[in-house]
């Protein structure tokens, strides 16, 4: 491996809680600068990794490198990577600008400069002139601000995020996406964020790595691992997908295998449409409306096909209204889509 | 009529009802506080006889008692025994805590039952199984009764009061602080001193105070762990309490007793009330 840009590196990493193995067996690579996701349903493992990379775990396997240097057997304190904890744990007794001090002070900063760099931390996270508020005094949004600029001030290799948004309502939590992001931009440390939401984890990240009891599924950019799922598991945890399997791949595509194809890559023809030809580039199918659900801009459409199975189709609301395609229940549609949206899963490599 | 209105989430009572409640609660704390502010008033009491109600006040009883040699070393005892006791129980019950609430080993639930029973176990039993010990077991490498085996037996019960106090406050601040702490690059010295410590405090001195007001006033293990020559101030009062002559004395240092176990108490009061806002 390259382990010059890398700067997280684990090797054939296992860690076992007595007779329950949390991860098992996982390789890594993370590259310097880059903001890493790591995805996965609870109790699959992403967190594990998290702690066996910031040393509140030690792997029961394997080695752990931080910036090229090996660490499997450090403390927590001797690494130099700083973590922003899923409860944000800011001390309750200390006051906003002391806790941004804290990992200055106890590596003996002075004290003119720890104060200049929690100020400078502050103010990148936009919370200047709460320096004497307590963490007690502070909302949710602002109290992970502070475990932000608490982590970042000692300027590490490596920043781990521990589902840092996961406490904050939808409004704030979008917003935080997009603060969060150029806030990397602007210290150039390098992110790595477990989150269980692949909303998140596509909008925010360079590279994503989907977990899986305890496995690593895939590692892409969010383009690869969303239009190209690796296994089945990938193609159904992140986005809604269809799978097109066995007899029905047969006749609809005329191959054997397992094939998936996005919802949004659906097209829905209904009415005249029906019976319109489709292009030599399309695949297409009969069926009947199963369900139609409106979501605003777009209409989720559960088609079961005649030759077996169901596929979701999701169109944009261009033309039509919500009484238009409600209508549409239990009526008969074509589906149709282009055949370099279908992609197989290999699924011996899945689960 | 039979509801009134009612704060949210109160119950609602007939005025009949709250009006009787209000009575029974007034009556069950006349019946423990109406004798001690007797005892508080006597002790002012100009009359030997302690008369009711006082004629005449007099600051002379208090003057008489802290001139009695007696009761000053009987006071000093009952201090010095306090304070040992109180640092074993901080030491002791403080890393009992650590062990139970932080680690996981065989027998932690049977620790932990141990390190409560003493406080239900009668004092009677613990006293005369002290007592024994002492004798048989430490008194062939020439320790006596006296002093130190008071220190030993208030701090057997005096550990339960500061190893709850701590463990409830480890188990409310959980490890992630702590893990905080490391993350950020303190070594376990500088997160004990910055982080834990700090956040403990206040249970501590709550545990400490409480530990300490409990040995001030015990009689019964003290009676059976001093040796001839030691005194404690609720010893003291139980040997005079029916010498006639030393009436308006015992009452002062009675009075005196109630004020000093007062104190602490309600400090360690303020102390945990204030813990939960931090």
């Amino acid at each position: 491996m390259n382990t010059e840009r890398a700067a997280v590196t684990l090797c054939g990493v296992r860690k076992a809680f007595g007779s329950v193995t949390a991860v098992a067996g996982v390789d890594l690579e993370v590259y310097d600068g880059e903001f890493f996701a790591m995805l996965g349903p609870s109790g699959s493992g992403k967190t594990t990794v998290l702690r066996l990379i910031a040393g509140f775990e030690r792997p029961t396997e394997g080695t752990v490198h931080l910036g090229g240097r090996d660490v499997t057997g450090l403390a927590p304190f001797e690494r130099d990577a700083n973590t922003v904890f899923q409860d944000y744990a800011l001390f309750p007794h200390m006051n906003v600008l002391a806790n941004v001090e804290y990992g200055l002070k106890v590596k003996k900063v002075p004290k003119a400069e720890r104060r200049r760099r929690a100020r400078e931390a502050l103010a990148t996270v936009r919370l200047d002139g709460y320096e004497r508020r307590r963490p007690g005094q502070l909302s949710g949004g602002q109290r992970q601000r502070v475990a932000l600029a608490r982590a970042l001030v000692n300027r590490p290799k490596v920043l781990l995020l521990d589902e840092p948004l996961g406490a904050l309502d939808l409004k704030l939590r979008e917003e935080m996406q997009v603060e969060l992001k150029s806030i990397q931009r602007q210290v150039g440390i390098t992110f790595l964020f477990v989150t269980h939401d692949q909303q998140e984890a596509l909008t925010m990240s360079d590279r994503i790595a989907v977990f899986n009891a305890g496995r690593i599924e895939q590692v892409g950019t969010p383009a690869e691992v969303y239009e190209r799922p690796a296994s089945a598991f990938v193609a159904g945890f992140v986005g809604t997908s269809n799978l097109i399997a066995g007899a029905v791949a047969e006749k609809l595509l005329g191959r054997d295998g397992v094939y998936s194809v996005r919802p949004e890559k659906i097209r829905v023809l209904a009415g005249a449409d029906l019976s319109a030809d489709v292009s030599g580039e399309e695949h297409s199918a009969t069926g009947t409306v199963a369900d139609v659900v409106y979501a605003g801009a777009a209409t989720r459409f559960v088609v079961d096909l005649d030759v077996g199975g169901r596929l979701v189709a999701l169109q944009q609301n261009l033309w039509t209204s919500s009484m238009d395609v409600l209508e549409l229940r239990h009526e008969r549609v074509r589906l149709a889509w282009r055949r370099e949206h279908e992609f197989p899963i290999d699924v011996a490599g899945g689960d | 009529m039979t509801t009134t209105p009612t704060a949210r989430g109160t119950p609602v009572l007939s005025p009949a009802a709250r009006v009787v409640l209000r009575l029974s609660l007034a009556a069950g704390l006349a019946v423990i506080y109406v004798p001690l502010l007797v005892v508080l008033a006597n002790s002012f009491n100009a009359d030997r006889a302690f008369g009711w109600p006082p004629t005449r006040l007099t600051g002379q009883w208090w003057a008489v008692t802290w001139d009695n040699e007696g009761v000053r070393t009987a006071l000093w005892t009952s201090v010095k025994a306090g304070l040992g006791a109180t640092a074993i129980a901080l030491t002791l019950g403080t890393m009992a805590a650590f062990a139970v609430q932080r680690y996981r080993f065989f027998g932690r639930e049977t620790v932990s039952l141990l390190v409560i029973l003493p406080i239900a176990l009668p004092g009677i039993v613990t006293g005369i199984a002290l007592n024994n010990a002492f004798r048989t077991v430490l008194s062939p490498f020439g320790i006596q009764l006296g002093l130190f085996t008071v220190v030993v037996g208030h701090a057997t019960f005096c550990i339960v009061i500061v190893y709850n106090n701590v463990l409830a406050r480890l188990r409310r601040l959980g490890t992630s602080v702590e893990d905080a702490s490391a993350d950020l690059g303190a070594d376990t010295f500088q997160t004990f001193r910055y982080v834990t410590f700090p956040l403990l405090r206040s249970a501590l001195l709550a545990g400490g105070l409480l530990a300490f007001a409990l040995s001030f006033d015990e009689i019964i293990v003290t009676t059976f762990t001093a040796g001839a020559g030691v005194q404690t101030l609720p010893i003291w009062i139980f040997n005079n309490l029916f010498r006639p002559n030393q009436a308006p004395v015992v009452n002062v240092v009675a009075a005196a007793l109630i004020v000093f176990s007062v104190v602490p108490i309600y400090l360690a009061q303020r102390i945990s009330g204030d813990a939960r806002t931090i």
